[in-house]
């Protein structure tokens, strides 16, 4: 376990980075220290392996205070991933791996082993990658192989340093379910620093939240979510999730929220093949018909479309049938599904005040909403079910 | 004058009439280079080294060694003549000083260069000031030490030419004897060879900085990566 008692930092600017910070970090657990840039979360990192050191107050692992500590041998027996990454370019994969278990002189042949099989955890085949040099590999392969170096000398603790905010959403994804899977192998006590929410939710069993160098919450994220402490927590955690969370002041969603931005439409001009394509293509049973200006013309099923089809001049604009009834942008939910309901559509177009067309409430796109906003509104449910 | 009408087939043979001596010139020549640029590489590094580690070294060291590139050659070398005597060593002792800026500032400037994400990462895994040294960030300015040295190679095969006015061996013999017998032949004779060894010495060593710049290593065998299969219906 590791605990700051009463921590400060201040720069020789007179800058006041930490402001007595008191925090416990439990053994086995995901701790994300999180806060809006310049609020601390690094620099309280930094102090539990040294490369920063307290103005006053103690840092404790497993009880004793690192300060009587060597910092080199410190920090070997600490896990290090960094945002830059910062493998080292002229070694290859395995050598930069490898790099810890060296530096503490493990023989060879215990080395060579722990390296391989490190690179195969983490998703690299070392027959392939471990020969290779770090500027061979993409953004995510790197990071993976900095988190296989962090791992090599099998250490308790673990810090990480923003480690995937320079990561594409694809890889980031990946690189955090990635985490969590090791995590439930390894038990590893890991320091995680992000300005990420939804990563801090993603993989937290703690969240530490930092503002101006002091703690403002922490809490497991289901606490922080249902009770934020104040309106910075609450500002941090996002509007769209607050609405969710909190009942009290819970608004009804607009069509706008729920509707389907890009549904699938055709210029009138089109021919009834074409429109068959299309369909096919984009696996729906019926086109929107809008014109250059954006305003919605009509519509047609497939069935129309079929029915017609042997006449080869046709164009959708033939067949297609007016659009009946649509609803305003602004209006809520409730009203575009009492519309659907009372007229029995599949779906209802929404328009802006000049009759353009905007997107489409479908049955699917309200269920989809829903389950965007269910599950984090009742959750107790949610997990009594899973027992 | 009588070297109007010289051929090429003149100057040919000269060279295998005095192949012998030529010869000899030619590894005096390449032995005082080598030494001097030694001895410039043993101290300029450490040098380089220092100046990184302290902004003030810096800047006396750098100050010192390029006020000593600026002397004019033949004036460096009559100072030194007369303190060291007439000699081989003189020569040595002066490329040596002429080399130590490229070399000490190009030191500098590659250890300066390391992108930092590479430093911290090393510090953080536990690697000690000197471990750091010798493992991080002395290979990734290799380059630039090669780079130093490429220049204090080229300037010191020049200069290593007027080595006989303070007693020194090597190829710069063969001009002054050329030039003081009014003989053309051997000036080229001594003139050529030198200007080739510098143009291929700068050749070399500039191969050998592209291959030391390891900050975007390759593996050898750049096996192309495993293609993704994708199911293209």
């Amino acid at each position: 376990m590791i605990v700051l008692e009463h921590v400060n930092k201040v720069y020789d600017n007179g800058f006041h980075a930490l402001k007595d910070i008191n925090l416990e970090f439990k053994e086995g657990e995901i701790t994300v220290l999180i806060g809006p840039s310049g609020c601390g979360k690094s620099t309280t990192m930094k102090l539990i392996n040294a490369l920063n050191t307290p103005s006053s107050g103690k840092v404790l692992i497993d009880g004793k205070n690192i300060s009587g500590l060597n910092p080199v041998e410190l920090r070997r027996n600490i896990g290090y991933v960094i945002q830059s990454v910062g493998l080292f370019p002229h070694m290859n994969i395995s050598k930069n791996v490898g790099v810890v278990p060296r530096l503490k002189k493990w023989d060879k042949g215990k080395t060579d082993q722990t390296v391989n099989e490190l690179l195969d955890m983490v998703g690299l085949d070392h027959t392939v990658y471990g020969t290779r040099y770090p500027s061979e590999l993409s953004g995510g392969q790197q990071q993976r192989v900095g988190v296989a170096r962090a791992l090599a000398a099998d250490p308790d603790i673990i810090l990480m340093d923003e480690p995937f905010s320079a990561l594409d959403p694809i890889s980031r994804e990946q690189l955090q379910d990635e985490l969590i899977r090791l995590q439930q192998d390894l038990h590893k006590t890991i320091i995680f620093v992000t300005h990420d929410m939804d990563e801090a939710i993603k993989i937290a069993d703690t969240i530490i939240l930092m503002k101006d160098g002091e703690v403002v919450q922490t809490g497991k994220p289901d606490t922080i979510l249902r009770h934020p402490a104040n309106d910075f927590v609450r500002n941090f955690i996002g509007s769209k999730r607050l609405e969710n969370e909190n009942e009290n002041i819970y608004e009804i969603p607009l069509v706008d929220e729920v509707m389907i931005t890009n549904p699938v439409t055709s210029f009138p001009s089109r021919g009834l093949a074409e429109a068959i394509k299309m369909m096919e293509m984009k696996r729906v049973d019926s086109l929107l018909i809008v014109d250059r200006n954006k305003q919605l013309q009509g519509a047609v099923s497939i069935y129309r479309v079929l029915d017609q089809y042997g006449e080869e001049g046709k164009t959708v604009a033939d067949v297609m049938h007016p659009v009946r009834y649509s609803v305003a942008s602004g209006s809520t939910l409730p009203q575009a599904i009492e519309i659907m309901d009372s007229h029995q559509l599949s779906n209802l177009p929404v328009i802006d005040s000049n009759n353009r067309f905007l997107g489409l409430i479908t049955r699917g796109s309200v269920v989809k909403h829903l389950a965007e906003v269910y599950p984090t509104m009742v959750p107790p449910l949610l997990n009594g079910e899973d027992e | 004058m009588e070297n109007k009408h010289l051929t090429f087939a003149d100057f040919m043979s000269y060279i295998s009439r005095n192949k012998g001596m030529l010869w000899e010139y030619f590894i005096q020549h390449i032995t005082m280079v080598v030494i001097g640029l030694g001895l410039a590489v043993i101290i300029g590094v450490p040098l380089g080294i220092l100046c990184s580690k302290n902004k003030w070294a810096a800047k006396i060291i750098l100050f010192i060694t390029n006020i000593l590139q600026v002397v004019p050659s033949l004036a460096m070398l009559v100072v030194l003549m007369l303190w060291l005597g007439l000699g081989t060593k003189t020569v040595m002792v002066g490329l040596f000083l002429y080399s130590l800026n490229p070399i000490a500032r190009n030191t500098y400037v590659g250890l300066k260069q390391v992108d930092p994400s590479y430093l911290e990462s090393g510090k953080g895994i536990g690697m000690s000031p000197f471990q750091m040294l010798v493992k991080v960030r002395f290979p990734l300015s290799l380059t630039y030490i090669m780079s130093g040295l490429r220049i204090a190679a080229v300037i010191a095969i020049g200069v290593v030419t007027i080595a006989p006015l303070v007693g020194g061996g090597g190829l710069g013999r063969e001009i002054y004897a050329g030039l003081n017998s009014n003989n053309s032949l051997r000036i080229f004779a001594g003139a050529i060879p030198a200007a080739v060894l510098a143009i291929v010495a700068d050749l070399v060593l500039g191969i050998l900085q592209r291959k030391m710049d390891l900050s975007k290593r390759k593996s050898a065998s750049a096996a192309p990566a495993p293609a993704k299969i994708q199911n293209i219906g």
